[in-house]
């Protein structure tokens, strides 16, 4: 303790010997190329994607944010562990940022690795508003590189924000183009048979529910650091070096599936946090997650990076070559992924039990990709001892029995799955948690509104934690939408029964039907954030604000106007 | 032994920076997110010409204009036929009513509804439901009664069949019950018409402007059958259509 304290005088009273850095960021009107139509938007610095931001763990940053648009703006750092006043939400952190005014936030880094920032105001970030963070740790890194690339994606549409929220209440399939069709009813019915092909229409027809809705919002550019498929971003390399690939994925509503044929990948870091490292083909990246993958192109060649969207509406698609201009092949697009029974069974009034799997099993959805070979056996959900399931099958424990959207490795190799993902360093003891909020993922998709337990943020207390307790939050997806959750302010730690290996997160991707669970060391004041990070999602109601009461500045902790209610705890 | 540390830390720097130590009132989430969001629509389901099988040429259109939150929605639905040789309107109707959700899949809605046609005028309260049913038929039903306190029922169905997913076959079918005579208006008593549509179009730019054509058929049943011959019209009419569904 007398150290601590020692350390602690020597910080007040020696700032001129802390590491810090001063940072400017302007938030400008920019034009978005795309290569395939050109767009305005929002960027910072006069360009979108925005710059690099490079920190060092240890700093004290300055970063002074000045507001070029005529309307309000407001940045976040996406994973970053700050005093919740600079954490950058409207209304809930800060007032945010006036036409004109320069904000300048103030915070110390904690941490290392890769995160991401963008706009928490309005659609701004789907605009354009979002750039990326690399951190260089204080310490040695568990592993070598030569190159480093930032990697970063985006589902860039020829609408604006605003617009596509309006379509989206006036008719929830405006962009949903993957929707089945007479001619598919047709194909289908030769191949499973006429009454079971009609069977499947009419049990989807009388729930209401598409089977072709795997991604609300299609018809976008999907961009690699601000580059189309065919303006084609190349990272340059020599052979025979090590090359580290830190991918954001910084998409309004867009999940990726990512591979580099020909390369196989090494996952060493999510969410910013180093990861024990795993050997991938493939892997799927949610919206606001990162992964730092480590790659090794031993021939003067051109390797593509090769993104697909999760629906295969669309793609991006990048390089790495020993030099400017060369170009790897780019692979097809794999058809569109269908939801299956099994993705439904969250759905409100519904069970396992009464749901035929059997008679599904013959059911055209779950021929896709060769999933009507699962051996359910095999599988138990989220039971921990089958969470080594993942090699070679398209099975998949944080996915649905069943599920017609479990990734599978285009090569028939090994997909990443998060019960795969391991702390390499555990950022805290593990211990029991001490209670568990159950925080249902609800929605309406033809109404589309979208909740958690049952309540638009509109209508919801906040969720009211208490310093220094481990919350362990249960996800239960009740949609059949795949959601990103995204607690800010204190780390997300992933339930994938290694115990105190379980990866740290600040992103959380819950999939269809399936139950997640995730634990929070509550070690930030303040009140922060919790949503769902598909953007229309959120700005639809998907959204909680969380007050964390008590903690070593409990004068600050005071609690606002609606003191008393014990919100969704 | 953290929380030591941060309560001698937070009495050290009230020593020295006594200023920056004010209790700060967490703040209370005003922003436009913390709203009910609000949006707006407007939908032409019809936009076209007619030319019917007796040489009747009409200008149609069948318009939804709404405005409003999840819980409430204000609409004004507008239809009209408007008869081009004789340049007058064989029928005008708008309505404008609020909308509010009354179950998954389904909102009631009541209101007003205004007839303005060449001939007499009348004015209905309205009351409805209208809402997605099983195997995506969009259905509306709506109960009027007149200020001449004539009753009368409506029921819409629309059923869209999607040949790919840009060129789309859709069936229409509208039909009209009188529970009284107003014979004034041309309406018996019972079953009196009956509108059924079949239309391809083809979204040509996203869903904001799909062109189409189309036939539609219309006729009128019984009583109302009988009061349009007496008035020398007809009971029954094909019409080709050629038009295009409009979103913005």
């Amino acid at each position: 303790m007398k150290k601590s304290f020692l350390a602690g005088l020597a910080a007040l009273l020696m700032p001129a010997f802390v590491l810090a850095g001063e940072y400017n960021l302007t938030v400008d009107r920019v034009q978005i190329d795309t290569g395939d139509f050109v767009k305005e938007g929002i960027g910072y610095n006069g360009e979108s994607p925005g710059p690099v931001l490079r920190f060092k763990q240890g700093e004290e940053v300055t970063i002074n944010v000045t507001n070029n648009l005529d309307e309000m703006t407001s940045i976040h750092w996406h994973g970053l562990i700050l005093p919740y006043q600079q954490d950058g939400v409207p209304g809930i952190s800060f007032p945010g940022i006036q036409p004109g005014e320069t904000f300048t936030y103030r915070f110390p880094i904690q941490q290392a690795g890769t995160y991401w920032f963008h706009s928490h105001s309005g659609f701004q970030e789907p605009d354009g508003a979002y750039g990326a963070i690399v951190i260089e740790p204080e310490g040695r890194e568990p592993f070598r590189y030569d190159r480093e690339y930032v990697v970063q994606l985006t589902d860039k549409h020829p609408h604006s924000g605003d617009r596509i929220m309006r379509n989206l209440k006036m008719m929830p399939d405006y962009y949903n183009r993957q929707q089945q069709t007479v001619g598919e009813f047709f194909s289908d019915a030769s191949e499973h048979g006429f009454m079971n092909t009609l069977k499947d229409r009419m049990a989807w027809g009388g729930m209401r529910m598409m089977k072709a809705d795997v991604e609300d919002l299609q018809g976008f550019t999907a961009l690699i650091n601000g580059k189309g498929p065919d303006q084609n971003w190349t990272g340059i390399f020599e052979p025979g070096e090590r090359i580290r690939l830190r991918f954001i994925n910084s998409s309004a509503m867009t999940y990726f599936d990512i591979r580099i044929p020909g390369l196989n990948m090494t996952v060493v870091q999510a969410d910013g946090n180093n990861v024990q490292p795993v050997n991938v083909d493939e892997f799927r990246i949610g919206v606001a997650e990162t992964y730092d993958v480590i790659v090794r192109p031993r021939d003067e060649q051109a390797y593509t990076i090769f993104a697909e969207s999760m629906g295969r509406s669309g793609f991006a698609r990048a390089t790495l070559a020993p030099e400017e201009g060369m170009e790897g092949a780019v692979p097809e697009l794999r058809e569109p992924a269908r939801l299956t029974m099994a993705d439904m069974a969250g759905m409100h009034g519904m069970d396992h039990g009464s749901m035929d799997m059997s008679s599904s099993g013959d059911m055209p959805s779950m021929d896709h990709s060769g999933m009507a070979q699962m051996d359910h056996s095999s599988m138990s959900g989220m039971d921990h001892s089958a969470m080594m399931m993942t090699e070679g099958g398209a099975s998949d424990p944080f996915y649905a029995k069943g599920s017609g959207i479990v990734p599978v490795a285009a090569n028939g190799g090994k997909f990443l799955s998060y019960a795969d993902l391991r702390a390499q360093n555990p950022l805290y003891e593990d211990r029991e948690p001490t209670r568990e909020i159950e925080l249902k993922l609800t929605g309406n998709m033809e109404r589309y509104t979208w909740s958690i337990n049952g309540v638009k943020y509109e209508d919801a207390d906040p969720i009211r934690l208490q310093y220094g307790e481990r919350v362990r939050f249960k996800f239960v997806n009740e949609t059949m939408m795949t959601h990103p959750m995204h607690l800010h302010g204190m780390w997300s730690i992933l339930d994938v029964g290694a115990d105190q290996w379980n990866p740290i997160k600040h992103t959380i991707s819950v999939q269809p039907g399936t139950t997640v669970y995730m634990e929070t060391e509550v070690d930030e004041p303040g009140q922060w954030a919790f949503h769902c990070h598909l953007s229309y999602h959120a700005a639809a109601g998907m959204f909680r604000k969380v007050i964390v009461e008590g903690g070593p500045d409990s004068t600050q902790a005071k609690t606002d106007a609606v003191a008393g209610n014990g919100g969704e705890a | 032994m953290s929380r030591v540390r941060f309560m001698t830390l937070g009495l050290l720097s009230s020593l020295l920076l006594p200023t920056t130590v004010t209790a700060q009132e967490m703040m209370e989430d005003t922003t436009a997110r913390k709203q009910a969001l609000t949006t707006w629509g407007v939908q032409f389901e019809e936009f076209e010409y007619r030319y019917s099988d007796a040489d009747e040429e009409l200008g149609v259109w069948n318009a939804d204009i709404f405005y409003g939150t999840d819980e409430l929605r204000f609409r004004w639905l507008t239809k009209g036929e408007y008869e081009i040789q004789e340049q007058a309107y064989e029928s005008l109707e708008n309505q404008l009513v609020a909308q509010t959700p009354i179950s998954k899949f389904f909102d009631a809605k009541a209101g007003v509804r205004f007839d303005t046609p060449e001939g007499p005028d009348r004015t209905y309260a309205v009351l409805g439901l209208t809402g997605l049913a099983p195997q995506w038929f969009e259905v509306d039903a709506s109960l009027y009664v007149s200020n001449e306190g004539d009753t009368s029922a409506e029921f819409d169905a629309e059923y869209e069949l999607l040949l790919t997913n840009r060129l789309i076959l859709s069936a229409a079918l509208d039909a009209t019950v009188a529970f009284s005579e107003d014979r004034e208006i041309g309406q018996g008593k019972g079953l009196s018409s009956t509108e059924t549509g079949l239309r391809l179009s083809y979204d040509l730019i996203d869903r904001a402007f799909a062109p189409y054509v189309g036939v539609v058929h219309e006729r009128k049943y019984g009583d109302t059958a009988d009061l349009a011959e007496a008035g020398g019209g007809s009971t029954e009419d094909w019409f080709a259509v050629i038009g295009a569904r409009i979103a913005f």
